[in-house]
């Protein structure tokens, strides 16, 4: 009786919440996740070929990173707004706007990647007799993995939080609990989802650091002290191009 | 095209902009907060941010916060001040919550601006006599300017955003024009608050560039 009580008394923290809704709180989750992954990975396919494309030169490197820029500074409310009359009240419609908002750290951080690849590492690769495919794929790729890593794990977690803004077209995973517990100013659903989504941060986080170490072995042999990855990765994201807010960006613009 | 041509009715209509629900009162209520709250954000994380890159500690710090302020969602913390007493508080709830996330940006690349400036060149100066003040104020404000400028724009873009998402906690802003649209399926006046919103958020970034470029203390362009 004294669990059930905390659901009257309006608690922060509920047992009993948790227990009853659990299925609720599961299946916003499952959203959630799926909403971002599909969201992650789109994202990714779309930033490839457009940095593939601005690195043929400033005459495309200006428009495709303006553009990028440009949809970054729009407001996820408005984002997800404009996109209603084409998409309707669909998680299409959410997916599009974080595919959008992704583009910006992804293609910036894969094109300072690639170009941050020594032309040594290329010549060689050239003389050894490598084509312009091969070259990319197996020397410049995983030569730009870190920088590529690196964007991946801002554009993830950001991706998590925004995703809770596709409440408004009721497809906002955890959002979307947060949104349900307003009206009755229910604390311990506002708590629990908010609790979740920054779980969910950091986990995916956690796992694409883990991630970029299997598949970046070369990277801690070389002898120079790496901290231990914390949550908030401290050590990739100031060197990494996309890091504080994407310094280059304003430059890149202005060429264009 | 009927979408655009009917926001773009609801746009040139005055009665939608007058009144205590108008445009033209949530776009008022939109800078007011967004200013306020930028204001004090600059006034808690500019001077934190140049001491510790100053003195040159803290770093752990400076960085970390920008990533925790990536992970936690925004409509989180407006609705996790909207289940508390804060809610009674006018526009308090807006505005701090625009702080919290306003501070991370400003003090990540306010830090980074300074601790990226030259060591040797503030070898130098050190060498020609100046002064920890002197050295402050004439070498490392006028390099870490470029960066500390960025954390402004990227600062001021979030709230602008933050300050929208407020509406879909029933807090003012020209979010409210979107939100109201959405309770009403009027996907006009949905289309048309987001073109506010965006627009609004769009010359804000273009101001700031302009400012950029114009208060410069180098008055040089960056190379491309």
């Amino acid at each position: 009786m004294a669990e059930q009580n905390c659901l009257v008394t309006n608690d922060w923290i509920c047992g009993e919440y948790l227990r009853s809704r659990s299925q609720e709180l599961t299946d916003a989750t499952v959203q959630h996740i799926g909403i971002t992954v599909v969201s992650v990975l789109i994202g990714l396919a779309v930033a490839f070929p457009l940095a593939l494309l601005a690195r043929r030169g400033r005459r495309f490197a200006g428009p495709v990173l303006g553009l990028t820029t440009v949809l970054y500074t729009v407001p996820s409310l408005a984002m997800f707004s404009l996109l209603l009359p084409v998409f309707g009240l669909s998680a299409a419609l959410v997916v599009t706007g974080l595919v959008l908002y992704s583009l910006t750290i992804l293609v910036r951080n894969i094109l300072a990647g690639l170009e941050a690849v020594p032309e040594e590492a290329r010549d060689a690769a050239r003389g050894m007799g490598y084509g312009p495919g091969r070259l990319l794929w197996e020397v410049e790729l995983p030569l730009a993995l870190p920088a590529v890593m690196a964007g991946l794990r801002i554009a993830t977690v950001s991706t998590v939080a925004l995703t809770t803004v596709g409440s408004l077209v009721g497809k906002g995973g955890l959002g979307n609990l947060i949104e349900d517990a307003l009206p009755s100013f229910f604390k311990a659903q506002v708590l629990a989802a908010s609790v979740l989504c920054v779980l969910l941060a950091v986990a995916a986080d956690l796992l694409l650091l883990g991630l970029q170490r299997l598949l970046t072995p070369w990277t801690r042999i070389s002898g120079t002290s790496r901290t231990p990855g914390t949550a908030g990765g401290g050590r990739t994201d100031p060197d990494g191009p996309g890091g504080p807010a994407g310094l280059p960006a304003p430059a890149k613009v202005e060429a264009g | 095209m009927g979408v655009i041509g009917d926001a773009w009715t609801w746009l040139t209509t005055g009665a939608n902009w007058s009144g205590d629900g108008g445009a033209a009162h949530r776009l008022g209520e939109h800078l007011y907060v967004s200013g306020v709250a930028l204001a004090v954000a600059c006034a808690i994380a500019l001077p934190l941010a140049l001491y510790l890159g100053h003195i040159g500690r803290g770093g752990a710090l400076a960085v970390n916060i920008s990533n925790v302020g990536r992970a936690v969602p925004v409509f989180a913390v407006l609705a996790l001040f909207m289940v508390t007493p804060l809610r009674n508080s006018g526009y308090w709830p807006t505005i701090i919550a625009l702080v919290l996330f306003a501070v991370p940006p400003l003090l990540t690349n306010a830090y980074v601006g300074m601790r990226e400036v030259d060591r040797a060149v503030v070898e130098a100066a050190r060498g020609m006599g100046m002064s920890g003040g002197q050295l402050f104020v004439r070498v490392e404000l006028p390099l870490a300017y470029p960066m500390i400028m960025t954390g402004l724009r990227s600062a001021a873009v979030q709230v602008v955003a933050t300050a929208s998402i407020a509406a879909m906690v029933g807090l003012g802003g020209l979010g409210r024009i979107i939100t109201a649209g959405f309770n009403t399926y009027d996907t006009a006046q949905v289309f048309a608050g987001a073109v506010l919103v965006a627009g609004l958020a769009l010359l804000v970034e273009g101001v700031l560039v302009g400012l950029d470029r114009l208060l410069s203390p180098l008055r040089r362009r960056r190379p491309a």
